[in-house]
């Protein structure tokens, strides 16, 4: 079950160099996983299977509980992510103003479905069920930028600014 | 233990202060359905169908996970309880396949037996279905997620009782699952082919791989000789999985239906058992005067050897070489008894009975082909050994006693032994003690090694030797013992380990609802079977003797070495 031998992301060396180094912090700290995950992922974008496993080798834990507590929260992503999350706001105040041709526009701009990344993981493509910006709407967000006020027309442009 | 009284449907008991209600209900004589729950393991109260109304409660509790408290009062049968089971189970059955009819379980699952019990007559809800494809990639395996109820006693079984951990809840919402990591399949994870998933799930979400097709079609084939072996465990279950009280010893009958069933030869593994004895009493004694690897540990299990070989591949030459009995009948039934019954050994098929479903992936292992052939070619359990018998229209319980044919029928005692926890340590000891002191043991009954304590030691003076062994059963017990052995704390001389709680009778492919108290009954048919055995000792079995004297040579000897010995290697998985 070891992992030395492949490598997830950064070529060369021991890869896990920064991982390690963290998971250090956590040696016998009772209810650290979901703390570690969180810093991993935010090492890596997202939680290889690689990075699991080395997480399961050094905090004893077994890897099947890991990828259910991975899986188990949305805010854990097993998969790449892109660069730049755009979250599309499909709340009611926003989908009364038409936010599912927003999001079309975007899917068919970016060829990727909702929940998607695209293949150069310049961008991942998310829904959201509110953001609190309702006077806005229809509005998204791309990493921590608001926009508001949209209009399918408007998406090409928006998205330009991140690619 | 601190008492208090509870009143369970009008009925004062007093339980332990520690007790649940569903225990408590238990102790009163009533019956609370569950589904989740399993008396072995861990309470969870994830299916809810335990309800039971507690007064004062602003809710219906959860039996199963719901502790006593002084003066309690618990009604179990009211209109509230009796309506919310059903619509759980109603529930379950909303998105559940409705093959039932043509399901391995049928007639044998919990959650059509409840849905029976609690009169559910029509479904209110139609839900979604769930659609995952099979997982089905290893030889003695099938897990189907869409029958999967997510109970989670697979996942307690085996991490609480085996200590592997392959299965966790993943995701979430409908969407949950019960998965191996990253969704793999058995053959991708660390997963041992024990089947303790499979006798403790309560559908057909674990099944074992059914190949009782592969055997029909071969018993049809005229041109095939078939010949079958039964390991020492099946004839104290296989009663059971045709409707006998279990512990029914049924050696004779099994005998008889095997021939029914068209086998041309019923043989005994138990004969293979006693040839493990010499060849790995023999090992030992070898290691023990040489300076070999000690402790050794023995290698009949294979759920054992591939736990080792998953996850203490440092501890490999701990392991005896001596192949486990199904494999040694493998390689000698196409190679000694072809010889001698002048028979092609590639006509002949070779089947194996078993209590077990990882001796499914042993046949298969690429190291089992000593005859030149794959020695063992059909594993079935005694599950699948009961299903071939009701098929066939076989009344079983009205069928005459009959013996197992000669050569590689002949069996002693020792050999039955192996099927209970403790039994290839006491057969060993039986034999080593004679061997070495060269002097009749005035006791062969070695009570130390037996039962169902997780873990048992015991010194045995052999000679001016004692010698300290240590016998485990279950994986989570195996494990304690291999970090002793890691860090150097066992001074054994001589462990034996068994996958499958009370040893190779609780094993994976056994009739379903084992438990602690079938597991007794089933070792008590064991030591009787030994008890009944004219010869106790597998160096006085004349078959074996005869074997050495006139094919075999000596044990360890040139030819034992190639087809009886085996080797090792770490899986990575």
């Amino acid at each position: 079950m070891s992992a030395d031998n492949k490598c997830c992301c950064c070529g060369g060396g021991n890869q896990f160099a920064q991982l390690d180094e963290m998971l250090a912090k956590y040696q016998g700290v009772k209810g650290a996983l979901i703390p570690v995950l969180q810093e991993a992922q935010n090492m890596h974008g997202y939680l290889p299977k690689e990075v699991i496993e080395r997480i399961a080798e050094k905090l004893d834990i077994p890897v099947s509980q890991i990828y259910g507590v991975a899986t188990f929260y949305s805010q854990f992503h097993l998969n790449p992510r892109g660069r730049n999350i755009i979250r599309v706001c499909q709340g009611t105040a926003c989908h009364v103003r038409g936010a599912k041709a927003v999001l079309k526009a975007i899917e068919d701009n970016l060829k990727i479905a909702a929940g998607g990344t695209t293949p150069d993981l310049k961008f991942t493509l998310e829904t959201v069920a509110c953001i609190g910006a309702c006077g806005l709407a229809p509005v998204l967000m791309v990493n921590d930028d608001t926009h508001g006020r949209l209009t399918p027309e408007a998406i090409p442009e928006i998205l330009a600014k991140y690619a | 233990m601190e008492m208090v009284t509870v009143t369970i449907d009008g009925k004062q008991i007093q339980v332990p202060k520690t007790a649940t209600v569903l225990e408590a209900a238990a102790a009163a004589g009533v019956k609370v359905p569950t589904l989740c729950y399993h008396p072995e393991l861990r309470p969870e109260g994830a299916c809810r169908v335990c309800m039971v109304e507690v007064a004062g409660a602003r809710s219906l509790v959860a039996s199963c996970v719901y502790p006593v408290n002084d003066g309690m009062v618990v009604k179990t049968n009211t209109p509230a309880v009796r309506e919310a089971r059903k619509t759980v189970v109603e529930l379950l059955l909303a998105n559940h396949p409705q093959d039932c009819l043509s399901c391995q379980r049928n007639l044998n699952c919990e959650l059509q037996t409840i849905a029976g019990e609690l009169g559910i007559r029509k479904v209110r809800f139609d839900g979604e279905k769930k659609n995952y494809p099979p997982d089905a990639n290893n030889p003695s395996l099938v897990r189907d997620q869409n029958k999967c109820i997510l109970c989670g006693r697979c996942i307690r079984a085996c991490s609480e009782r085996q200590g592997v951990h392959v299965y966790s809840f993943a995701n979430r919402g409908f969407n949950t699952i019960v998965s191996p990591a990253f969704q793999q399949g058995l053959d991708e994870v660390a997963c041992t082919y024990c089947g303790q998933c499979a006798t403790v799930c309560p559908t057909a979400a674990i099944v074992e791989k059914d190949d009782t097709a592969a055997v029909w079609h071969a018993l049809s084939d005229p041109k095939k000789h078939v010949v079958v072996q039964t390991a020492p465990a099946v004839r104290v279950a296989l009663g059971e999985a045709l409707g006998m009280e279990p512990g029914s010893i049924v050696t004779g009958q099994m005998v008889a239906a095997l021939r029914r069933l068209g086998f041309d030869k019923v043989f005994d593994t138990d004969f293979t058992a006693d040839l493990t004895i010499l060849e790995e009493g023999s090992e030992f004694l070898e290691r023990l005067n040489h300076g070999g690897k000690l402790p050794m540990i023995t290698s009949c299990s294979p759920g054992w050897v591939n736990f080792i070989e998953l996850m203490y591949p440092d501890l490999l030459d701990h392991l005896s070489t001596a192949k486990s009995p199904q494999q040694m009948f493998g390689a000698l039934v196409k190679t000694y008894y072809a010889e001698k019954m002048g028979i092609d050994p590639k006509d002949i098929v070779s089947v194996s009975a078993m209590p077990c479903t990882a001796k499914k992936a042993e046949a298969v292992r690429e190291e089992m082909k000593a005859s030149g052939y794959q020695d063992v070619d059909y594993v079935i359990t005694t599950r699948e050994l009961g299903r071939m018998i009701q098929e066939a229209g076989i009344e079983f319980s009205k069928l005459p006693s009959e013996e197992f044919d000669a050569p590689m029928g002949i069996a002693t005692g020792a050999g039955v032994i192996f099927g209970a926890t403790g039994g290839v340590m006491e057969a060993a000891l039986r034999t080593v003690a004679e061997i070495v002191t060269g002097k009749e043991l005035e006791c062969i009954d070695f009570h130390d090694v037996r039962g169902l304590t997780g873990i048992k030691e015991a010194k045995v003076q052999i000679g001016d030797l004692t010698v300290k062994v240590a016998v485990a059963h279950t994986l989570a017990n195996a494990r304690m013992l291999l970090d002793k052995i890691r860090k150097g704390e066992a001074d054994y001389h001589f462990i034996e380990i068994m996958a499958c709680p009370g040893g190779c009778i609780g094993g994976g492919g056994q009739p379903i609802a084992t438990c602690a108290d079938f597991r007794q009954k089933r070792i008590n048919a064991i030591y009787e079977c030994d008890q009944c055995s004219g010869l106790r000792k597998s160096h006085e079995n004349p078959a074996v003797k005869e074997l050495y004297d006139t094919w075999l040579g000596k044990p360890l000897g040139h030819k034992s070495h190639e087809l009886l010995h085996t080797h090792y290697h770490p899986q990575k998985r």
